[in-house]
């Protein structure tokens, strides 16, 4: 098992130099000048190649890429343009808002999905059944950007209960728990948002984990063995209708991280998908190429985590060992 | 004999047909149609749906509320609002449907070359197949289409949102058809296409991919959905299709302003919506006819 884990983390390095090449050339292909924002206006054609020489931009291209890799992994991303401040500051600074919010999402879209995936695959094709099926579809094809301004417009305009957007109250000076408080008031409508586009593929997935293994022959036996409804579904199924959850756990990560990128700029959330906007419309290439590489290794890890959290739980799937 | 014809001829059901009888008995599927083909029809006849066309700006009637001369007001131009809309839904539909056809081009192209072929081919296709899937979307594609549309002309960005969804949308598919052409290359039909000596390219496009025909139609319209919906975030965050080109995402982008987001909804519920019931009506399209071409979920 640890060499498969080893296997599949060696298997990681190169695609993720592969990325970082791709990465790095579609950042560098960025038009527009980020010097000419750090500079004086009036400065001459010397100084600006001065400029363009330090921060070595007058060397071609692969150079620059060796260079960049070199710095990055040190952990040395540069310095952000846009935020005067080296990038690792930047991204650590607001990736713990990000990180909050995600979290919250992650804990609700899980606690809530399971019981309603169990239930509608234990009745399925009731009432409940369908209208949960709707409402994933719902989930599915509501774009978050609009859900999330219809909710501001409906209860922070009209209704007034949340504030409109931000994460704490401008020029706010709480502390301890009053703090909480106020940032999960500010949570509330963004979670709702991220929580029900969430949910739509966790309870799809669910409720056909649930059929799947209901429909199974040991199932059949331990009904016959005249164990309660209750041992058969909770005990022998889901035990094993778990088992596509945890491939999804790893795909949940980097999507609620990818997804929170929209939501964070309509709600004003000072978190890491907000930067990566306002980063990319200000040219600011470090902070746009740590942050992409931020999100592909996200991915990445969560691909690799779904596949071990796969391997591990169920004993059915022969891994690799050679 | 006559008879006999007759009596096969009533049988025989084609699996056109087969697929509508199935796809028919669902409801939800049908509604989907039906709401998806009035959004199709509008957007297509727009221009005798409306007496305005994209361009009229009517200074003497900025910023109106919905009236019987506007149906949904006008913006700070005095452009009608219906008007874009319309339009704007033939370049959200136009987008997401080339970008589908991007994606099932390469996805099949590749898929099917990596599938056939197997070996080496299959294994640097499948690789580089899991490179394209592991770029995170949405940061991927808002950073392309800043790179590449920064120069461009606005009437050019609706095609490279095209081309960044599609180019970014395939390897789903692509996994889907090597699948399937792993297990139908060993099937007897090959070998007989293989004993009638015809080529790879014919044996590939006209004898394994057809027999897929059922998962690309399917990935087809739930890819659309996804396209349509990531064209309008990428519109909506101002890197995908630009003003003053209209698509329902950049209509949406309105509410960015505090004070029409407040008062004026009607400039960007309506937009918002049109994607709403484009999206659900192609996924209901789509989930009615997986299980119209899925044999296994005819109950």
């Amino acid at each position: 098992m640890i060499k498969y884990i080893l296997k599949r983390i060696l298997h990681l390095i190169p695609v993720i130099f592969i990325i970082s090449i791709c990465i790095f050339g579609i950042v560098k292909l960025t038009p527009g000048n980020p010097i000419g924002s750090n500079l004086d206006p009036r400065a001459t054609a010397e100084e600006k190649a001065a400029e363009r020489a330090r921060l070595g931009y007058d060397k071609p291209i692969h150079i620059q890429y060796i260079e960049w890799m070199k710095r990055s992994i040190r952990g040395d991303f540069g310095e952000s343009y846009l935020y005067k401040r080296p990038v690792n500051k930047v991204i650590s600074e607001v990736i713990w808002n990000s990180f909050i919010l995600n979290v919250v999402v992650f804990i609700l879209a899980f606690l809530i999905s399971i019981p309603i995936g169990i239930i509608s695959a234990v009745k399925q094709y009731s009432k409940t059944d369908s209208f949960w099926t709707l409402f994933s579809l719902f989930g599915i094809s509501m774009p978050s950007f609009f859900f999330g301004l219809l909710l501001i417009f409906g209860f922070s305009v009209k209704l007034k209960w949340f504030p409109i957007n931000g994460m704490i109250n401008p020029g706010s000076t709480t502390t301890g728990f009053a703090r909480v408080l106020e940032v999960g008031h500010h949570m509330v409508l963004p979670a709702i948002v991220l929580t029900i586009s969430s949910l739509a593929s966790l309870v799809r997935y669910t409720r056909n984990g649930m059929l799947d293994v209901l429909n199974q022959d040991y199932i059949r036996t331990a009904r016959s063995k005249g164990l309660s409804e209750k041992v058969v579904i909770y005990k022998h199924a889901f035990r094993n209708a778990l088992i596509p959850l945890v491939t999804l756990l790893g795909f949940q990560i980097p999507g609620l991280f990818s997804g929170a990128v929209i939501l964070e700029s309509i709600f004003v959330w000072p978190g890491i998908g907000r930067v990566m906007v306002d980063a990319i419309n200000q040219r600011d290439y470090n902070l746009m190429l740590a942050l992409m590489m931020f999100f592909s290794i996200l991915t990445l890890l969560g691909n690799l985590l779904a596949d071990i959290g796969y391997a591990l739980v169920d004993p059915r799937v022969k891994v690799d060992e050679r | 004999m006559q008879e006999d014809q007759k009596i096969n001829q009533t049988q025989v059901i084609g699996p056109w047909k087969m697929t509508w009888i199935h796809f028919k008995k669902k409801k939800t599927a049908v509604a989907g149609l039906i709401i998806f083909a009035i959004l199709v029809l509008g957007s297509t006849f727009a221009p005798f749906l409306t007496p305005y066309s994209l361009e009229t700006i009517d200074k003497t009637a900025r910023n109106q509320p919905p009236s019987w001369e506007h149906w949904l007001g006008t913006d700070n131009l005095g452009r009608d609002y219906f008007t874009r809309i319309l339009y704007g839904g033939r370049v959200s539909l136009k987008v997401g449907l080339f970008a589908v056809i991007i994606s099932i081009v390469l996805g099949v192209i590749i898929g099917g070359i990596a599938g056939y072929y197997g070996g080496w081919v299959d294994n640097v296709l499948m690789r580089f197949t899991e490179i394209v899937m592991s770029f995170p979307f949405l940061p991927l594609a808002i950073t392309i289409s800043a790179v590449v549309g920064a120069e461009m002309p606005g009437e050019y960005k609706m095609y490279i949102t095209m081309f960044i969804i599609g180019l970014l949308s395939w390897p789903g598919l692509a996994r889907i058809i090597r699948g399937q052409i792993l297990s139908l290359r060993e099937q007897e039909f090959m070998l007989a296409a293989t004993a009638l000596g015809l080529s790879d390219r014919r044996k590939i496009f006209r004898h394994l991919i057809p027999n897929t025909l059922g998962y690309v139609i399917v990935y087809a319209t739930l890819g659309m959905a996804s396209a349509i919906l990531s064209e309008s975030s990428l519109s909506f965050l101002g890197l995908g299709v630009v003003p003053p080109t209209p698509t329902w995402g950049n209509l949406v982008l309105n509410a960015r302003d505090t004070h029409i987001l407040t008062t004026r909804p009607w400039l960007w519920i309506p937009p918002g919506l049109c994607i709403f019931l484009a999206v659900i009506s192609i996924n209901l399209i789509g989930d009615g006819l997986r299980d119209a071409v899925d044999p296994k979920s005819h109950r």
